[in-house]
């Protein structure tokens, strides 16, 4: 009776969970663990894999992003017929949204762990990446997050959690570094919006500057909806500083450009990646042209060109922004499960943070608390209303994109 | 004192906007002892349909002058404007003219949310940008800087603002409007049509919202579908600042609350320094020598300053800056 | 009599068996369900403010946060205090108490929309503050919120874990939602004692008019304020629990929205009504995960494509349900019997 109303709810929980994806599949088979290595001609087993990210609100075109980075990378896999254990494994992706609503996220986290998915690829947001890390990891379950910059997330002592994006201190510093090496500032003012993202990229920033022996005005702030930025530039303007730093997105970063310029303000400003898109060209007109800004990760332009074309053919658009690196995490996942010979999170967690795998975002290995090692970060100017790389920083070492390519064709 | 003048131009642009829009809430609530959240949102939607009729036209590429482009789309921002504060008066309050006096406030909540989705639907996520096509020129006076977009707003707004008063005291409608805001029982007995007058106050004070919205989507060069919502909140703190239901009163409140962003902004970090502190500043040496500052409250307080204004003002002179006294009428 | 136990029995006893039998289909329903029940203590504790006393409380999310951060600044590595619940949680009421006491008492004496406003101002300043108090002296962590917040735990019975008890296990969402059920019962219980109470009944008065109810004798400030700070001291509750279940708070999780959706649950359900409002916010709380699960797979399969965001068209249906609310059933889809009346009477004027 038990083991009957058992089967009989997990399959409607698995219907439940396809209806949410909108996919329809054949009945789940059962969980990856139960497949022991088995005689001639084992069946197929399947190995479900998590993805989390806002599919609906505010940012649902990148978590749509982040997960055509997984689907892709899940196709492949399929396609390229691995075994486990001497089985055929079929890679299964159960596509969550969590509305990037902490409340939300945590509810989806433990609906995959009910799934008993093999490993879990997100979320999108720091704000529910965090909470969620707690789910996973009293199950036990491996989590990459693609996209999830707070360094708060590896900070937690968490065995299972990883990412492969570069934290805010990682970016912080690059950028920093790269204003101190060609602006040569004396006072620099920073300001951001009050959000977990800018404010954590600010303070880093500002750290930087500080440490090269640089001015550093009293903090300034807005909110992320802020459009009115005069009171708080005029007041920074009568300080006259060489360059300003914003943490913040485009949407308040445009407006404040714009509204920089009106005011005269001839520093160099520069931004951070929420900030370093083509919008800002279109917020902030004329004013946007010069714009220093960095993003984690190599950029687009230098990702894998395998990715990039596949991601077009199959998606019949561009990557957005994070899908090279949940891309990236997907195959970590499939990579080490291959390593370890087995879907079972025990087994595969060791191979999986021994990981050295070169992705569409570069080479990634991980260090002892899960983050990326020597993520590389790569600065950007705007240059005729178009975002363009100039240079790519790896450790300490910056390298124009044609050094960059060079070095990874000479691997 | 170049700085300081700046902040003064800045306070006066953005109060200038706030007392537009805070007439749209003192009009109403003169006349029917309303607060009509969806005000905010009525500035909104003036903005985006501006930005349609104005990229339209610009893409277009119909090469008119940048000015009559910006006026066109004012032009089109009006009506449709006036038709969503007559839909609002007529659909959502109207009905309730009689019911308790929580019952209009849920429904104005109600119509706000409706409006922001509405647009957003329309207008989509992302913030639009209004494009750049006016000549931003700026003039220097005292070392600071105004740009043309400035005095515009500037010059509007006193316009707006004299035009309604001479309405309001001149003409026969605004007398009527005055007479029913006094007591809509004895107006109506003199002949005056409360219906008319009451539609009416909407449909004006979503007139002036709709150049408000154009006004601060050229300012700002954004529009989004959620701006409209801290705007009303603030102009309705400026509102009751001025002495809600007082033309006046929301004119000089819009514009004190403007600057008293703007020098808070500017200056509460300064003033909240720990470190220049008598006794404070010693216990804190140490940090002092190593950061320079210690900071209580900085600007990231800026939106702190309308709430704080609003419940000052409410709980010490209830009636605001020009007001009689409202607020006992329970 | 006999009937009404019976039912009552059936009641309680389907309430108990719910986490089990949901654990079966997925344990995440059971913090579906929790969440649930979190927002219906939240709407019953507000609905002694709005309902019955008729005080429009804009911000009550700012009680709501009070609690939430009392928790999870002295259960967590943060400060590196990990104080026993029995201190937090009424420590979390107390504060949410003070603060409702502390806006309350000056403004409790404006009008019913000016109170609205002010409390809305409230709620915001509330979040400001937390989301800014991480500098110059890092009180509140920032944006950033705080992490790793300690679960509940009664001596060595820990709320996180998996237990298992009589060969059922009892994971650790089933073992909140049988705490988060005693609460309920606790506010249910104060709800309905207090609708027939001298209290009860003087907040009534009040609602319905207040200088009718000074005449009589009524000290209209200290009851109204009792109102309030009893509200906050629930929200403050609500709040612990919040994050003792979340074990991260972080500003963003108590904005004005969840405020005017607590609103919208006793506006839909039946202000002053405590069954009304119960049926509103289990309405409204699983609207939502109805929508999501109905509405983007239908619009695929009719336009091939995803037209409204169910996000979005949860809004807009909050927002069209308030408006028609007011409208056709101003008391609400299940009102308080007293209420109707008062709600269906047509009141001359509004100004006097």
């Amino acid at each position: 009776m038990n083991s009957q109303l058992k089967t009989l709810s997990l399959s409607i929980a698995a219907a439940v969970v396809m209806i949410g994806c909108g996919k329809k599949e054949e009945a789940p088979q059962p969980a990856p663990q139960a497949a022991a290595p088995a005689p001639a001609a084992p069946a197929p087993v399947t190995v479900k894999i998590g993805h989390v990210a806002p599919l609906t609100g505010g940012i649902a075109h990148l978590g749509k992003d982040n997960e055509n980075g997984a689907r892709l990378a899940i196709d492949e896999a399929n396609a390229a017929g691995i075994k486990l254990g001497g089985a055929p494994v079929k890679f299964e992706l159960v596509a969550e949204d969590d509305q990037a609503d902490p409340k939300i996220g945590n509810t989806v986290a433990q609906k995959l762990v009910d799934a008993k998915v093999a490993g879990v690829v997100g979320h999108l947001n720091s704000g529910t990446t965090i909470p969620a890390s707690a789910i996973y990891n009293q199950a036990g379950i491996p989590m990459i997050s693609g996209s999830a910059t707070n360094p708060a997330l590896t900070e937690q002592g968490f065995k299972n959690v990883f990412r492969v994006v570069g934290r805010d201190d990682q970016q912080g510093p690059a950028v920093a570094n790269y204003l101190i090496a060609t602006a040569k500032p004396k006072v620099a003012a920073v300001i951001d919006d009050a959000t977990a993202y800018g404010e954590g990229l600010a303070n880093e920033v500002e750290k930087t500057f500080k440490a090269a022996g640089i001015k550093v005005l009293p903090r300034e702030k807005g909110t992320d909806k802020t459009a009115d930025w005069k009171a708080v530039l005029t007041k920074i303007k009568g300080k006259k500083p060489d360059v300003v730093f914003y943490g913040g997105m485009d949407a308040t970063g445009g407006p404040l450009l714009k509204q920089a310029r009106e005011l005269k303000i001839n520093a160099v400003f520069s931004f951070g990646d929420g900030a370093c898109t083509d919008k800002m060209a279109e917020l902030a007109g004329a004013a946007a042209e010069g714009l220093i800004c960095s993003q984690a990760g190599i950029p687009v332009q230098a990702a894998g060109k395998k990715f990039l074309d596949a991601y077009k053919a199959k998606f019949g658009i561009d990557p957005i922004l994070y899908s090279p690196f949940t891309y990236d995490a997907t195959w970590l996942l499939v990579e080490a499960m291959k390593k370890a010979d087995s879907a079972d999170p025990a087994k595969y967690l060791s191979a999986l943070a021994a990981s050295s795998y070169d992705g569409a975002s570069g080479h990634i290995e991980f260090d002892e608390k899960g983050d990326r090692k020597d993520a590389e970060m790569t600065i950007f100017t705007m240059k005729e209303g178009k975002v363009t790389p100039l240079a790519i920083i790896k450790g300490d070492k910056s390298l124009t994109l044609d050094e960059y390519a060079a070095q990874s064709a000479a691997k | 004192m170049d700085t300081f003048l700046q902040q003064l131009i800045n306070g006066l642009t953005t109060g200038s906007v706030y007392a537009i829009v805070a007439l749209g809430y003192t009009m109403v609530y003169g006349v029917i002892q309303l607060i009509n959240f969806a005000h905010g949102e009525v500035v909104m939607i003036g903005a985006m349909v501006a930005f349609s009729v104005i990229m339209a036209l610009v893409g277009a590429g119909t090469g008119l002058p940048p000015a009559l482009v910006v006026l066109l789309g004012v032009l089109a921002a009006v009506p449709v404007c006036m038709a969503i504060g007559y839909a609002l008066e007529r659909l959502a309050y109207r009905p309730l003219r009689h019911a308790p006096r929580l019952a209009p406030l849920i429904t104005a909540i109600g119509m706000s949310i409706i409006l922001q989705h509405l647009a957003l639907l329309i207008w989509g996520r992302d913030p639009r940008a209004f494009p750049q096509i006016l000549e931003n020129a700026s003039f220097a006076i005292g070392g600071a800087a105004i740009s043309t977009v400035q005095i515009a707003i500037i010059l509007l707004s006193l316009l707006m603002m004299a035009g309604l008063t001479w309405f309001v005291h001149r003409t026969k409608f605004g007398i009527a409007i005055r007479a029913t805001a006094e007591d809509v029982r004895v107006a109506a007995l003199m002949g005056i049509d409360a219906n008319r007058v009451i539609a009416a106050t909407f449909v004006i004070g979503a007139a002036l919202g709709a150049v408000a919205g154009v006004m601060v989507g050229t300012y700002y060069g954004i529009a989004h579908y959620t701006m409209g919502f801290v705007l009303g909140l603030k102009a309705f703190s400026a509102a009751v600042l001025g002495g809600i239901g007082n033309l006046a009163g929301a004119m000089l409140g819009g514009i004190v609350l403007g600057l008293v962003e703007a020098l808070g902004t500017g200056y509460i970090s300064e003033i909240s320094d720990l470190c220049q502190w008598p006794l404070v500043g010693e216990l804190l040496t140490e940090r002092c020598a190593a950061e320079g500052h210690v900071i209580l409250f900085g600007s990231n307080y800026q939106d702190v300053f309308a709430f704080l204004v609003l419940i000052l003002v409410l709980v010490f002179r209830p009636s605001g800056l020009l007001g009689e006294r409202v607020a006992e009428r329970a | 009599m006999k009937r009404q136990t019976l039912g009552l029995a059936i009641v309680a006893l389907a309430l108990l068996a719910l986490p089990l039998v949901l654990t079966q289909i997925g344990t995440a329903w059971v913090r579906i369900a929790n969440l649930a029940i979190l927002f219906i203590f939240l709407s019953l504790g507000l609905n002694i403010v709005v309902g019955m006393a008729g005080l429009l409380d804009l911000g009550y999310v700012a009680f709501y946060a009070v609690g939430a951060y009392t928790w999870a600044l002295l259960a967590s590595p943060h400060f590196d205090l990990h104080l026993p619940f029995w201190v937090i949680l009424p420590l979390g009421a107390l504060f949410a108490c003070i603060a409702g006491a502390v806006l309350g008492a000056p403004t409790l004496r404006l009008r019913g929309d000016y109170l609205a406003i002010v409390t809305l101002g409230f709620g915001e300043i509330v979040r400001i503050f937390m989301n800014n108090l991480s500098a110059p002296f890092n009180i509140t962590n920032g944006p950033k919120g705080i992490t790793r917040i300690d679960g509940m735990r009664i001596g060595d019975f820990n709320f996180t874990q998996t237990d298992t008890l009589l060969g059922i296990a009892f994971t650790g969402p089933a073992k909140y939602y049988y705490l988060l059920l005693l609460l309920l019962l606790g506010v249910i219980v104060v709800n309905l004692r207090l609708q027939n109470s001298r209290i009860g009944r003087a907040w009534v008065a009040i609602r319905e008019d207040e200088i009718a109810a000074k005449a009589v004798g009524i000290n209209t400030r200290n009851v109204k304020l009792l109102a309030f700070a009893m509200g906050a001291s629930f929200g403050g509750i609500a709040g612990g629990m919040f994050a003792a279940m979340q074990g991260f708070v972080s500003p963003e999780s108590f904005v004005l929205n969840e405020s005017i959706m607590i609103l919208a649950m006793i506006v839909l359900g039946g202000m002053g009504n405590v069954w009304g409002v119960i049926a509103g916010a289990l309405l409204l709380s699983f609207v939502p995960e109805f929508l999501r699960y109905s509405v983007e797979p239908l619009q695929r399969a009719v336009f091939g494509r995803m037209l409204i965001d169910p996000e979005v068209l949860r809004m807009l249906l909050f927002g069209i349900a308030l408006v028609l609310t007011m409208r056709f059933r101003p008391a609400g889809l299940w009102p308080e019997k007293r209420h109707q009346r008062e709600m269906s009477q047509a009141l001359e004027g509004t100004g006097a």
